[in-house]
């Protein structure tokens, strides 16, 4: 093991970076999603290098912790997606303004 | 071996993420999200939490990205008008990516930890054990792991409410 912690952050930062620019750049609501679940995972990978570097297990649980409402997530988000294309026949970000004016 | 390794599997999860933000078609956007995970899952592996990249594994690339390709198949939104992005949205990209460089330069050259935590050599690291978790799952954290039971029931019976028809509310939306 000779990449250290910080090799370790700077790619979860890096990958978290490139998630939130997914999130910002994208107009399709799925994309958006899964960009989102990008910037999650990068933060579990910061929480098991700071785990291992430690040598403790607390950061593992909570990664598996993040897994499962992770999970849950997915679910009621991709049910709320669908929700809105039976209702809007688009999930298009632009399309959906009616909070403006 | 290791290190090489290390960095091997960082480009190609970079790559893959970059393959997820890039991509026109999200069905291509899902699978390099699969990839990505794999990429993270092996450098979990590196990381000697085996119990995690099993997880992440099956939990991730296996049941959400799978869902996501489904619900990609249902909704079947690929093409559709092509809107051409304002200047505002443009100039916001390249400063947001300027920032994002900075950001990372900055971490790069400045951002060395100095006392960092050797990493423990010759006794098998904690994360590898899987003894380890079931002690602290049953010990320390089993009140949020009953929480996140009852989260877990509370996704479920959302998705049903969200996802069913009721009679006689169709005017209320």
């Amino acid at each position: 093991m000779n990449a250290g912690l910080n090799e370790y952050l700077v790619l979860s930062g890096l990958l978290f970076a490139l998630g939130f620019f997914g999130v910002l750049l994208r107009k399709n609501t799925l994309v958006i999603f899964m960009c989102l679940e990008l910037m999650l995972v990068a933060s579990t990978l910061a929480l098991v290098a700071f785990s291992r570097f430690n040598g403790t297990l607390d950061g593992d649980v909570f990664v598996f912790f993040i897994l499962t409402v992770a999970a849950a997530e997915v679910a009621v988000g991709l049910a709320i997606i669908v929700a809105l294309f039976r209702r809007r026949q688009t999930i298009q970000v632009e399309e959906l303004n009616a909070l403006k004016n | 071996m290791a290190d090489s390794l290390f960095y091997l599997f960082a480009f190609f999860t970079v790559a893959c993420a970059v393959g997820v933000v890039a991509n026109k078609n999200a069905v291509n956007a899902a699978m390099c999200l699969m990839l990505c995970l794999m990429g993270i899952a092996s450098l979990f592996v590196l990381l000697d939490a085996y119990l995690l990249a099993a997880l992440l594994v099956l939990v991730y690339a296996g049941a959400v990205v799978a869902l996501f390709l489904f619900i990609v198949m249902l909704l079947d939104m690929q093409g559709g008008v092509k809107r051409p992005f304002k200047k505002m949205t443009a100039v916001a990209s390249v400063a947001s990516l300027a920032l994002m460089l900075v950001g990372v330069t900055m971490i790069k050259t400045r951002g060395q930890l100095s006392s960092l935590p050797a990493p423990v050599g010759t006794t098998a690291p904690v994360g590898a054990v899987l003894k380890n978790y079931a002690e602290l799952l049953f010990t320390t954290y089993l009140l949020p792991v009953q929480v996140i039971g009852f989260l877990l029931l509370i996704a479920m019976l959302g998705v049903i409410v969200l996802s069913k028809k009721f009679a006689g509310m169709g005017d209320i939306k």
